[in-house]
């Protein structure tokens, strides 16, 4: 139990699954994420890096306990070191929990950013907005405009700034970075860094995984639904050798100052996962033993990995 | 050969101010040009107006020295930062392809745009996902010029990478010319033999 309550969130044996209706009459469930494990500890950046469409925002989702209806969660969540219900979700977030959602379209048409920014707090926390503002380089006025006067990059960091106002101990940031210019992208990540160094978690998606492996303490990377790897920011920043799972160095190899050399095929669909390790229809080192049975964790060099083969 | 913006001024309305003023930039037919600027600058709303979805308030768009086509199938094509809210989300995939002409299976299988995604609706699908339909439409359609405004953001780097090295070749292919919004200064040196930066002019 110790471990528990040292860590901010911890995540075991994740999974979830969508209910569906396959033909006429049945139904079936469609897995999107399995066995799954995260931890953050509080001063921790953890990048959550990994394929388009591996199950990151539903993670971000199941945490904060907003999945639509026809979904079901198993496996353990925990929130500094009490099982993280329904009901404490309802609770938390918002408060103790924010999320910086993915998608512009998350601010409401028809509402000005500041009050958006603000929300229903009392007294309004307009200087503290004003300040974040600032920091993001949103212009003043920008507090008076509504969402489709933004462009993509500045209703980004408006959806940054109103995570930040919240004084949440944990965020998770989904994406928070795209159509932002590399000042502004450096300058979010710059303020979620110090939210960190205060004692908070940060939990980070993002596609930018290069400006992640420069922020980030640990990266997680995830692949169709699970994480692959997770390791010390550093052995990203240090290259392909210092990774374990092939999938890891796939990425770094596909970074356009990398090579751009992309690997072939594509990331099994859901519903149609292998019934083996899930990269072996990818994977250049698999052998029988991948294909027969999914690898279970392994700890390697102060980082863990799904892999037979990691080293 | 080319598509020009001559002496583009643009506001949303005389109560608001300029996003752009007196902006000049030609594509050459088979050209690959990089639009650099930091958010706010009026990239995407540039990108709108080469595309003919919005008319500028003073100047010019000119396709081959005539203004765009106001019917049928615009030789200018635009793929959005955000797939998701370019595609009705009421419609199966296969109608939002269909929209464009009979399905290619060439292009199709180019961007890995598997025959189960078909028939399910838009939001059963990624972001990632999502952006290769928007792609393997405008391509279907027989566009000479795209506008990528910020195309891959979205997308992990293996599928960038992937999705990238496709648009390239068809590009090479078509002899279609690319205008790419992107901020990461890595890839348009990547995908791009020219950079325009709108904060430098």
């Amino acid at each position: 139990m110790e471990a528990k309550n040292e860590s901010l969130l911890e995540i075991h044996d994740l999974s979830v699954a969508f209910r569906m209706y396959d033909q006429v009459l049945g139904q079936k469930d469609l897995q999107v994420i399995s066995d799954l494990h995260l931890t953050v500890r509080p001063g921790e950046v953890v990048a959550v890096a990994g394929s388009s469409g591996s199950g990151k925002s539903l993670l971000a989702s199941a945490i904060l306990g907003i999945l639509p209806g026809n979904a079901t969660v198993k496996g353990h969540l925990h929130y500094q070191g009490q099982e993280l219900t329904p009901a404490r979700q309802a609770a938390l977030r918002g408060t103790e929990i924010a999320l910086v959602p993915q998608s512009v379209a998350y601010l409401d048409p028809l509402m000005k950013i500041g009050a958006q920014a603000d929300g229903h707090r009392r007294p309004k926390p307009t200087e503290k907005r004003r300040e974040l503002f600032r920091r993001l380089s949103l212009p003043e006025k920008t507090g008076k405009l509504y969402p489709f006067q933004l462009s993509g990059g500045m209703a980004r960091r408006v959806l940054v700034s109103t995570a930040l106002i919240s004084g949440a101990r944990l965020i998770i940031a989904d994406e928070p970075t795209p159509g932002m210019s590399l000042d502004q992208a450096l300058e979010a990540l710059k303020l979620f860094r110090q939210m960190a160094d205060q004692g908070k978690g940060v939990v980070l998606i993002t596609h930018d995984i290069d400006l992640a492996f420069a922020f980030a303490d640990r990266v997680a990377v995830f692949y169709a639904g699970t994480t692959v790897e997770t390791a010390p920011a550093a052995d990203f920043r240090a290259g392909p050798e210092a990774l374990r799972h092939p999938y890891s160095r796939a990425l770094w190899r596909a970074l356009p100052q990398n090579g751009f050399q992309p690997i072939d095929g594509f990331q099994p669909y859901a519903g149609a996962l292998p019934g083996g390790c899930l990269f072996a229809p990818r994977c250049p080192y698999k052998t029988a033993q991948c294909e027969q049975s999914p690898p279970p964790v392994r700890e390697i060099r102060g980082g863990e990995v799904r892999c037979y083969h990691g080293a | 050969m080319a598509l020009e913006a001559k002496n583009l001024w643009f506001r949303y309305d005389r109560s608001q101010p300029w996003i752009l003023e007196n902006r000049n930039l030609t594509l050459e037919r088979g050209e690959r040009v990089a639009l650099f600027a930091p958010s706010g600058y009026g990239k995407s709303t540039l990108s709108l107006l080469l595309a003919g979805y919005l008319q500028p308030s003073r100047g010019q768009v000119l396709l081959e020295g005539a203004p765009l086509p106001r019917r049928g199938v615009c030789p200018v094509q635009l793929i959005y930062q955000h797939p998701e809210k370019a595609i009705n989300p009421r419609w199966r995939l296969k109608k939002v392809l269909e929209e464009s002409g009979k399905l290619d299976e060439q292009v199709l299988d180019a961007f890995g745009i598997e025959s189960a995604w078909l028939d399910r609706f838009p939001r059963e699908l990624s972001g990632g996902e999502l952006q290769r339909f928007c792609l393997a439409r405008a391509l279907m359609s027989g566009a000479d010029y795209l506008i990528c405004d910020e195309i891959s953001t979205m997308l992990d780097v293996i599928t960038q990478a992937q999705i990238w090295n496709v648009v390239l070749e068809q590009a090479e292919k078509r002899n279609m010319a690319i205008l790419a919004v992107t901020h990461n200064q890595n890839l348009a040196r990547r995908i791009c033999s020219r950079v325009v930066d709108l904060s430098r002019e």
